[in-house]
């Protein structure tokens, strides 16, 4: 499988960058690690007449804490975040998903901006960054915006990027000391996409919950904040009729595609099942 | 059509330039170009693995890399793991414990792990099981291709001793290697 005939663009700035994303218009997309859509490339699924390669941009890679804020670089790696000691030490939610995604040698090359940027549902990294409360940095020829994680995915493929605009950087708060957090993903294989996943992260007083987010992979349109089950959990204590409820919440919210993963009811089953394991881990994890 | 491109990468070592169409991949460079067979076309979509090679320090699958994404790059393949006549411990390992059958995936496989114990030169079963997860074997169930990592990470570990006993370094092995 050979993809269609295309112009490759190797810039090595953003603003080289988004100078060619101006000039070639409609007809140019970014590729970052390649791992989607080089693969929609060769089923001709997406045809564009250029490609401009973010590879070569150093200025998009690295990962630093400034400020009480962690800035990730958009074509970091899955395994250089992995590899991270700052997100071991201060994110481990992130090094925990990212070693979910694919298998090693995807990892290698696939990118957390591109995971983000492409839109999929499938993709693991929407949902961490809303449990995160992540943000992302979206730049153009004329400015720089930064957009909440919550109001970035519009539906499957289509985000709050514009034309000519790069996701040059994600910014998560460096959550609070005594954070529990968890993704739970259940997936049929190495490789393969969720059938259902949670990303939920707690934070404990005694037992009972102070603050919570649940994000949702998989089981919509577009990632999934699970807003009604997270306030069911807000000051209340954390038994098992608690966390059911929640996940009977986060259920009420899915709307999966049937596929060879499923039917609407079991993913949605599964959902439920993947939040309850998340909030218990999480709040395993969570310092009391 | 699209201007072909000059693309230069040192592929086992020794500098190569290739002149490809934006589109061509990595796999097919090194197969049809470089006659490099080494590595195999599996399932085109990168999920088996059989074309894993190694790119600046990375296993990748060149199934789903442009050859013009590969400018300056140190590319190393199956065919790069003997030294002097010597098959890489890797490859003496998957031999002596039958970790292949058919051979279509070993390739990608000794090319993984050879990274995988650059990463991590004592590795768990588990982390040979997580690490060796992008490659798919459809004949041996696995075990005898863990295995062969575990028992090259010994060979490796022995051989990282030897060389600080041993006054000269060894002479390349003249024998050839011993059929499976």
């Amino acid at each position: 499988m050979i993809p269609r005939e295309f112009e490759y663009h190797a810039p090595t700035t953003v603003a080289d960058a988004i100078g060619l994303l101006d000039q070639l218009g409609d007809d140019a997309k970014l590729i970052a690690g390649g791992h989607s859509l080089l693969p929609m490339m060769k089923l001709r699924f997406a045809q564009p007449s250029h490609l401009v390669d973010l590879g070569r941009v150093p200025e998009l890679k690295g990962i630093r804490e400034e400020g009480g804020t962690i800035r990730i670089g958009a074509m970091t790696t899955e395994a250089e975040l992995i590899n991270s000691p700052l997100l071991q030490a201060k994110c481990p939610l992130l090094v925990e998903g990212a070693k979910l995604i694919a298998d090693p040698q995807v990892r290698y090359k696939g990118t957390i901006g591109g995971d983000i940027a492409h839109g999929d549902p499938g993709n693991d990294h929407p949902a961490l960054m809303l449990a995160l409360q992540a943000s992302f940095v979206l730049r153009s020829a004329a400015a720089e915006r930064v957009v909440p994680a919550e109001s970035f995915f519009h539906g499957t493929y289509d985000t709050e990027l514009r034309a000519g605009e790069i996701l040059t950087e994600i910014r998560i708060p460096v959550p609070a000391i005594g954070t529990g957090a968890c993704y739970a993903k259940l997936k049929r294989k190495v490789g393969d996409f969720a059938t259902a996943a949670a990303a939920v992260t707690l934070r404990m007083q005694g037992n009972k919950v102070q603050e919570a987010a649940i994000a949702l992979t998989n089981v919509g349109a577009t990632p999934l904040k699970a807003t009604a089950a997270e306030d069911s959990l807000r000051g209340k204590a954390l038994d098992d009729a608690a966390i059911a409820e929640a996940a009977r919440l986060a259920m009420s919210i899915c709307d999966p595609v049937q596929d060879q993963r499923g039917d609407v009811e079991y993913k949605t089953a599964m959902a439920g099942e993947m939040t309850q394991r998340a909030i218990r881990t999480a709040a395993a994890r969570a310092a009391n | 059509m699209a201007a072909k491109q000059t693309v230069s990468f040192k592929l086992n070592g020794k500098p190569v330039d290739v002149v490809v169409e934006p589109r061509e991949l990595l796999i097919h460079t090194l197969r049809e170009r470089l006659a490099h067979t080494g590595p195999h076309i599996g399932c085109e979509t990168s999920h088996c693995g059989a074309c894993t090679v190694d790119l600046d320090r990375m296993s990748v699958k060149s199934c789903t890399v442009l050859t013009v994404q590969c400018q300056g790059a140190d590319i190393v393949t199956i065919e790069g793991m003997e030294q002097g006549g010597a098959l890489h411990a890797l490859q003496e390992a998957f031999s002596e414990q039958h970790g292949l059958q058919c051979g279509y995936c070993t390739p990608g496989m000794v090319t993984r792990a050879y990274r995988l114990l650059q990463e991590i030169p004592d590795p768990t079963e588990e982390q040979i099981r997580m690490g060796m997860s992008g490659n798919l074997c459809r004949c041996t169930g696995y075990q005898n291709i863990v295995k062969a990592v575990q028992a090259a990470a010994l060979k490796l570990a022995a051989a990282r001793e030897a060389p600080r006993k041993a006054a000269a370094p060894a002479p390349a092995r003249e024998e050839t290697p011993t059929p499976a």
